[in-house]
């Protein structure tokens, strides 16, 4: 897929095709995202001035206008109402395009240090 | 911090995210404790089951209409600039084993809500966590204010290991709600100072 196109056109949907997409129409059909591995809790941030995205599909945008602020997988795919598979294909166009940074958990964020497991504590009791 | 770090992009602090499983039989107040503790209304999304994701071995009992819709609910907690914590509750249904796989991936940990009155119903969620290996807890959702059987006799009955805690809870109380968030990430902390267990 060439940088300045990520996603399919949709040509042929038009009016017709009525108010219901099923779910994987709007990434052409494509299950598996075109790069990254895009955990749930993932945060995605827009990079800075990406340019014109006029040829983006609206999806893509409006991924890119919530992940000015870093913003979990999970949270993005709940305000576009967008199921998760979906998400994750347009983010890896987007990846692919070089308009969105991705921060996966850290590995050892299973087994965290034990100062952070006492500030979750610390948190949960101050809340 | 040393293992756990927060993330500069840009100058822009991105914060790590401790994810916390909330399982359990349906109906038995997943998302009623998720909403109790979560400092936004819980969100829900949804992963739509293709066949790819299904994978190749076992579709018995799943129709043959190609996709299949669960709904996921989530909730989050800030506990500081850099750590956030997000809760999500479990789909219900066992064929949703994959969907849990992906939850339970670099989780923290789990809850599993038990209900007295239909106590089976959190075998399968006991079952996965132990067999995975995902530190958990076990809170029984007395919700209906009636304490039918004693904390001693439901650990019985799930056969759970003596290490694993059982506590009482109200899923609707977001105090409640938080003990039993304290108390498990206790318990994982306790786990940590132990040996890892052979086999």
């Amino acid at each position: 897929m060439s940088p300045d196109s990520p996603g399919p056109h949709h040509d042929w949907l038009d009016a017709d095709a009525g108010p219901v997409v099923r779910p994987y129409t709007m990434t052409g059909g494509r299950v598996r995202p075109a790069a990254g591995a895009f955990d749930l809790v993932a945060f995605v941030v827009a990079n800075p001035s990406p340019g014109s995205v006029r040829h983006l599909q609206p999806e893509h945008r409006a991924i890119l206008t919530r992940a000015q602020e870093p913003i979990s997988v999970a949270e993005l795919a709940a305000h576009l109402d967008v199921a998760l598979g979906v998400v994750r294909v347009l983010l890896g166009d987007l990846l692919a395009a070089g308009l969105i940074a991705m921060h996966e958990p850290p590995t050892s964020a299973r087994f965290p240090h034990d100062d952070v497991l006492k500030a979750v504590v610390h948190g949960l009791r101050s809340l | 911090m040393d293992s756990v770090r927060s993330d500069e992009a840009a100058g822009r602090r991105i914060p790590v995210a401790l994810k916390i499983l909330i399982a359990g039989g349906f109906g038995v107040g997943k998302t009623t404790l998720v909403g109790a503790v979560s400092e936004i209304r819980p969100l829900q999304t949804e992963e739509v089951l293709t066949d790819a994701s299904l994978g190749t071995d076992d579709l018995a009992g799943v129709e043959t209409k190609g996709t299949t819709t669960v709904a996921l609910d989530f909730g989050r907690i800030t506990i500081n600039d850099d750590l956030q914590v997000y809760l999500f509750g479990t789909p219900g249904q066992d064929r949703f084993w994959f969907l849990w796989d992906e939850l339970a991936f670099g989780a923290l940990g789990a809850i599993v809500l038990a209900d007295t009155r239909r106590l089976a119903d959190c075998f399968p969620s006991v079952d996965y966590f132990e067999q995975r290996g995902t530190p958990f807890i076990v809170g029984i959702n007395c919700f209906d204010g009636a304490r039918r059987y004693t904390m001693e006799s439901v650990r019985r009955a799930l056969d759970l290991d003596p290490d694993v805690p059982v506590v009482m809870c109200d899923a609707r109380s977001r105090q409640s709600g938080k003990d039993v968030l304290i108390a498990l990430v206790e318990h994982v902390a306790q786990r940590r100072g132990e040996p890892v267990p052979a086999g």
